[in-house]
């Protein structure tokens, strides 16, 4: 995604430099090489997840079968699900905090350095492993991301290696976790209480306890998948007196944190932005933390509303009804905290900003569809529709993913040391925007005509919808190689000052831009927050 | 858009091009262009569908509202409060009484949409006293469907026209076949006015039967029996499908629920049960 300046002769108390060549990058330990290259084995597998995406928008551009095999089409959901989950959004959110935790909080590295590159080189074997699948007999895994058994068991050759790469992407998340949480208890430069902490450290922290509460449990779930397939064990298995459902909710009692997982970080980075590019302090600051908080607490007591359908007691459904609905009010504090901390303000629109600004719009469209979703019997027509497409795709990708593209604009020229190209950020924005809509807005009316999701082909009266959708998706994927532009000529723009943006608060804008190799080697003093000023 | 269609095979090329041309001039007109062309969940034909309909505009309308005055607020700042028109921003970071006004009014909302919705989904779980009990059984990949006091039973698979259709690059176009992957060869026929129970399990792995105007979905999960009821008040044929991935035929089993008359669900009993000795000697 960028490099790091390898002139950093300049640099008064830099004694060991990079290593140089393959060895750089192979024993890695440094938080800032580590985070490039999570942030660049991010992007190759959003590019990866999204050329499936394609094949997948492709088939579904017409009625009828064109292109590919019901079962292949069945791959290609399940892979582009686990690749965009496991391989683009949760390391990329990992690269950004290994840039900007240790920066933000005043420490030299990460906590636990061999660990953090261990962590790291994990994911490019789990991913290897995940799409070597694809050459298999009986193809790559086809039974959604979700691993339902019975059908899960019926994977080919792919079976165990699906398993053992979802044992590893969780080893990586774990290991990931320990380093964050230990390096902010541990490593705070003095004066920086938890209440000071920037708001990206505190979801980031938030979320790290959540992965280390939820990783093992898909673990578990995953595990007695393999004994039931191999072991003979049968804990999912009717016929051996198990309970196929119980899976459903082992697994979402990791995937609804996991959710928050990748949604919380996002919260943090455009809590950064948003005040920078008002020229205000963030609104509420402290209501923000316990948000953040009450939702990751929510996110455990509501997993079995993915599953309404699957004839639960009316007890358990009245349940997580309530406690489903209950997650709006955190939610809608944290956009209303936003709302109001440009109320006031001094606005531009930086590239940053803009896809900020369309992070609150749409996330907050995405959180709509996902109230609705909470109440039952609508649920009950909307569960397994693209109306659920449409919903997850929203808080994902105009949500996660544009807050990661905000983040990396945004922290960009601190780790070059040069402005990226303004006018062709806005242009990626922009059609970034524009297509993220088209493809995914008509999915809300496909679902409730009576579309099923993971379907390889439709009735014709669904083909206007997807004909619009498949156009979308290919805009969007064109428009990220404008992405890629920005990135390759991220070192050409105008050297970037210290502070890059308008005076933005934080410890990582009082050091040079690029970053240094080593940063804070003697702790930071830190200020008061501004708004303890006033 | 070229490239687009660059990648389709000549043969479908045409489809693609009236779909374009519908695409652009369905967004405003499709209404007339397609008679069961969707933008909304169908309101149904049971009081149950009805109920459900209303709860999904409600909420709709909730966040319709919300979103109004949360965007508008919004919209309103980015042009009011911006750094081109010279404001001087202000400093203020936080004010008790509006965080609590923004949490406490959504929690009076949530509250008031909680007790409708909690009324009717008491109603949905009740399948007490029905007239009529249908076992619905999921294969891979085809539906059976026992009626357990008729004594009638029969697999329900798709219809031969759309599976010749749905071949990869069958050369026939889909628009061409009358409910393509919506018809089956032998439908579900449910007398209209009478609350039908289904029962539903599976063979082998989970399936979910799902009908957009009975407002039923449920999964049929093998090991498990499922229950869920419909009481239809119009007749007519309604389409539905497998609703939970069952492997890769997952999007060719629909299910078609005919209602009819007293009279004719009779009539189509008997002739089912004077059928059934000779089907079961095939």
């Amino acid at each position: 995604m960028s490099t790091i300046a390898a002139d950093v002769t300049d640099h008064a108390h830099d004694d060991h430099g990079p290593a140089k060549g393959l060895k750089r990058w192979l024993f890695a330990t440094n938080h800032k090489d580590i985070g490039t290259m999570y942030l660049i084995f991010s992007f190759a597998m959003f590019l990866v997840g999204g050329l499936m995406a394609l094949v997948i928008r492709s088939e579904l551009a017409v009625p009828g079968l064109q292109f590919v095999h019901p079962e292949f089409f069945n791959s290609m959901t399940t892979m582009h699900a686990l690749i965009m989950v496991f391989g683009a959004v949760m390391p990329a959110f990992v690269g950004l905090a290994n840039w900007m935790i240790p920066m933000m909080v005043g420490a030299p590295d990460m906590a636990l350095p061999r660990m953090n590159n261990w962590s790291f080189w994990i994911l490019p074997v789990a991913f290897g492993i995940l799409l070597s699948t694809l050459f298999m007999p009986g193809g790559a895994p086809a039974s959604g991301w979700t691993m339902y058994p019975p059908l899960v068991l019926q994977t080919g050759d792919a079976f165990p290696f699906l398993i053992f790469s979802v044992h590893l992407m969780g080893i990586s998340s774990i290991m990931g976790a320990i380093n964050i949480i230990v390096t902010i208890m541990n490593m705070r430069a003095p004066g920086m209480s938890l209440l000071r902490m920037p708001i990206f450290v505190w979801t980031w922290l938030i979320t790290a306890y959540l992965l280390i509460a939820v990783m093992p449990v898909l673990a578990g779930a995953v595990t007695m998948l393999l004994t039931d397939q191999f072991f003979g064990t049968s804990f999912f298995l009717a016929a051996g007196g198990g309970d196929p459902v119980m899976f459903q909710h082992i697994f979402w009692f990791f995937g609804h944190p996991e959710v928050y997982i990748m949604i919380l970080p996002a919260f943090g980075v455009v809590s950064e932005i948003i005040p920078t590019f008002s020229r205000k302090p963030l609104f509420g600051r402290d209501s923000m933390i316990y948000a953040a908080s009450c939702i990751a607490f929510l996110s455990f007591i509501v997993w079995a509303h993915h599953m309404f359908t699957v004839g639960m007691p009316l007890s358990g459904q009245l349940f997580f009804m309530f406690a489903t609905m209950l997650i709006a009010v955190p939610t809608g504090v944290k956009v209303f905290n936003w709302v109001a901390t440009m109320w006031k303000g001094a606005m531009s629109f930086e590239t940053p900003m803009l896809f900020a600004l369309a992070f609150v719009f749409l996330f907050t469209i995405g959180g709509f569809s996902g109230l609705m979703l909470a109440i039952t019997p609508a649920d009950i027509q909307y569960h397994d529709s693209y109306f659920v497409v449409a919903h997850f795709h929203y808080v994902l990708v105009p949500g996660s993913i544009f807050a990661i593209m905000a983040g990396v604009y945004y922290w960009l020229p601190k780790w070059t040391g040069h402005m990226y190209n303004e006018s062709v950020g806005k242009l990626h924005f922009w059609l970034s925007t524009i297509f993220v809509n088209v493809t995914f807005f008509p999915m809300h009316f496909l679902g409730l005509a009576g579309m099923p999701r993971r379907i390889p082909d439709y009735a014709t009266q669904f083909a206007d919808f997807n004909f619009i959708a498949s156009i979308g998706a290919f805009g969007f994927g064109l428009s990220q190689l404008i992405f890629i532009w920005v990135l390759v000529t991220a070192k050409k723009g105008v050297p970037a000052t210290d502070a890059v943006w308008d005076n933005p608060e934080g410890l990582e804008w009082t050091v040079p831009s690029p970053a240094p190799f080593h940063t804070f080697d003697t702790p930071p003093e830190v200020p008061p927050l501004r708004h303890e000023h006033a | 858009m070229n490239f687009n269609r660059a990648m389709v095979p000549a043969g479908n090329l045409k489809p693609m091009l009236r779909k374009l041309v519908l695409a652009l001039a369905g967004v405003t007109l499709a209404g007339a262009a397609h008679a069961d062309w969707g933008l909304n969940m169908p309101q149904g034909v049971t009081e149950l569908s009805q109920e459900t309909y209303d709860l999904h505009m409600l909420i709709f309308w909730v966040c319709v509202a919300i979103g109004v005055v949360v965007f508008g607020v919004m919209i309103y700042s980015i042009f009011a409060h911006r750094q081109s028109k010279g404001v001087k921003p202000a400093q203020f970071s936080h004010s008790t009484a509006a965080e609590i006004i923004w949490t406490a009014v959504p929690v009076f909302i949530l509250l008031a949409l909680a007790v409708p919705t909690a009324r009717t989904l008491v109603r949905l779980e009740d399948s007490r006293d029905p007239d009529l009990t249908i076992v619905v059984t999921g294969y891979q990949w085809k539906w059976h469907y026992q009626y357990q006091d008729e004594g009638v039973g029969f697999y329900s698979s798709l219809s031969r026209p759309s599976l010749e259709a749905r071949r990869k690059q069958s050369g026939i176009d889909p628009f061409s076949v009358d409910n393509y992957l919506l018809d089956v060869d032998n439908p579900v026929v449910v007398p209209v006015n009478k609350k039908v129970r289904v029962l539903l399990t599976s063979n082998d792995v989970l399936h979910a039967w799902w009908v957009p105007d009975l407002a039923m979905k449920k999964d049929a999960i093998p090991g498990i029996i499922n229950e869920m009821w419909f009481k239809a008040e119009q007749t007519g044929t309604f389409r539905g499908q497998c609703a939970e991935l069952c492997g890769k035929d997952h999007g060719y089993m629909p299910i078609v629920v005919e209602v009819v008359d007293e009279d004719a669900y009779r009539a189509w009993v008997d002739t089912r049960k004077a059928d059934e000795p000779r089907l079961a000697a095939r």
